[in-house]
């Protein structure tokens, strides 16, 4: 490795880089096998943030980088459209993605759990034993729970009674079924952890789809949203008139309602103020942090919970090589965590780390969007939608002063937008 | 009007890079692509839709900013897009549109 970094270091410092990287990049052969010659690029993580950043990587290099994609699961689940199979308009096939088609851009596969690096031999160390060489490191972990927090949640049966169900899978099914098995008359309750955590409609929209469900199927049913937080996180306005209109009656919202613990046995929190609140269907959202790559390695440097990066190319301030992307990143001001910021964290970093290995400069004015739609019932959906560009004085990301906006009221044609929304996202990631 | 802005910014970037080939403005041959980039989430990669939303992909550069132009001004009736048109200058639409028209349909 160390002989290989020099040369490359040298080529790119002089206007020749581009053809001597060329030349060497060539010499390396097919690039499916070991393809010593040309820079690589280990990616952990094949969500929105880390998928994306793997096509675009390879794409945009036109194969002078080989790109490893490591991820331990089958394929992709979606968590946005995940709360449309909790309310049951939706099964898990629909809104879950193969990954294969990230072949044909030459992006190698490797299914394992990334646990750990090492920052100077600079290789990625799996659950297996396998350790993969990197140039450059991109870590897109998503969250895990801060279960500390609530020891009631301590054992897999309690979180299994007790689910979170805000990683789109298994749990997302097993959360409907215990919907499904509810008695009619009976409450489902959710409670929110304060801010940040990953999606900030994701548990409003959640209540409407269970409501939803129950007015169909369980209409003696309530939903009770119980949140941390002192006020509506996200899309205030267009939920509550769903919670006053439709589903008055149904939804409860209650605010400021901090929970000590969780007893799983009872389906009942302990709140930090009041009495114990009983569920027939408990959903706790725990407290949230960066994923546990990027957490167990010293990459959460902001209050030991979230990653910083350098917004340009979303490289680590802790660790040099290692980029971040998605959720786990401590967030610039008005930057939400979301699949679609993932997405588009994925595309700045895919674009500064092909310049940074083939010789070229990095864009200094990168910007990116986010567009996010949340269904009030199986058809009508809302938004909230927002463009960031990189200042340079401040060295983060802002809002521009004008842009972005909510929807006017819930409206079927953006349910259909979402779903296409969903469709060319999911594509622009993985096919 | 706005279909000179392309070539004009084009002609200026020419100019920086020849002057000095290590500025950050040799970054900017990928500018266009890296700001297209930001549509794809729900036009497509490069632009091409797989769902309803329109694709982008070999719309004439004028169609582009000219609808731009409208959603911005409230001319078009929009969902969302005069929303996300109001966080692009003139110069980053018209850089945006000119990549789109190259794309193949």
């Amino acid at each position: 490795m160390k002989p290989f970094n020099t040369q490359r270091r040298d080529l790119i410092k002089g206007a020749g880089a581009i053809g001597a990287l060329g030349a060497v990049a060539f010499t390396g052969g097919c690039a499916t096998v070991g393809g010593a010659a040309k820079p690589k690029v280990v990616v952990v993580g094949g969500g929105f943030g880390g998928a994306t950043a793997a096509k675009y990587i390879a794409m945009w290099s036109e194969g002078k980088i080989n790109v490893t994609l490591v991820e331990r699961g089958d394929q992709f689940v979606s968590c946005p459209m995940s709360n449309l199979v909790v309310g049951g308009s939706k099964n898990l096939g629909e809104i879950s993605v193969a990954y294969g088609g990230l072949d044909k851009y030459g992006v190698r596969r490797v299914k394992g759990e990334a646990v750990g690096f090492d920052a100077t031999k600079k290789t990625l160390s799996l659950a297996d034993g396998t350790a993969l060489p990197y140039d450059r490191l991109v870590l897109s972990p998503g969250i895990d729970f801060m279960y500390e927090s609530l020891p009631g949640l301590a054992t897999g049966e309690a979180k299994n009674r007790v689910l979170a169900a805000w990683k789109a899978g298994p749990e997302t099914v097993a959360l409907r079924n215990q919907l499904t098995a509810m008695k009619d008359g009976g409450v489902y309750a959710i409670h929110i952890p304060k801010a940040p955590y990953r999606c900030p409609p994701g548990p409003y929209e959640r209540a409407c789809q269970v409501a939803w469900y129950f007015q169909q199927a369980k209409p003696k049913s309530k939903v009770l949203i119980l949140d941390a937080n002192e006020d509506v996180v996200s899309k205030k306005g267009l939920f509550t008139k769903a919670w006053n209109g439709q589903y008055k009656g149904i939804i409860e919202y209650r605010n400021n309602q901090e929970i000590q613990d969780v007893d799983a046995r009872t389906l009942s929190l302990k709140m930090s103020f009041g009495d114990d609140v009983k569920a027939d269907v408990l959903n706790v959202l725990p407290p949230m942090r960066a994923g546990n790559i990027a957490a167990m390695n010293g990459l959460n440097n902001s209050n030991k919970r979230w990653c910083q990066v350098d917004w340009l190319t979303y490289e680590s301030t802790a660790v040099p090589g290692v980029h971040i992307l998605g959720d786990a990143l401590q967030i610039a001001p008005a930057m939400p965590k979301s699949g679609h910021m993932a997405n588009q964290h994925g595309k700045v970093c895919a674009a500064a780390i092909v310049e940074l290995l083939t010789g070229g400069n990095v864009n200094q004015t990168p910007l990116v969007a986010n567009t996010c739609y949340s269904f009030i019932d199986d058809k009508n959906v809302v938004h909230v939608a927002s463009v960031h560009r990189y200042d340079a004085a401040q060295k983060t990301m802002v809002a521009i002063a004008g842009s972005g906006g909510l929807s006017a009221e819930q409206n079927a044609l953006e349910g259909v937008y979402a779903n296409s929304w969903a469709r060319n996202i999911w594509a622009d990631m993985l096919t | 009007m706005n279909l000179l802005k392309p070539a004009a910014l084009i002609a200026a970037l020419g100019a920086t890079v020849a002057i000095a080939q290590t500025s950050p403005a040799v970054a900017d041959k990928n500018l266009a692509r890296n700001l297209a980039a930001t549509c794809a989430n729900c036009h497509g990669t490069n632009g091409k839709s797989v769902a309803e939303v329109p694709s982008l992909a070999g719309v004439p550069a004028n169609v582009t900013i000219q609808k731009m132009k409208d959603y911005r001004d409230g001319k078009l009736p929009a969902t969302i897009m005069h929303q996300l048109a109001k966080g692009l200058t003139d110069e980053q639409t018209a850089l945006v549109a000119d990549y789109f028209a190259k794309q193949p349909k």
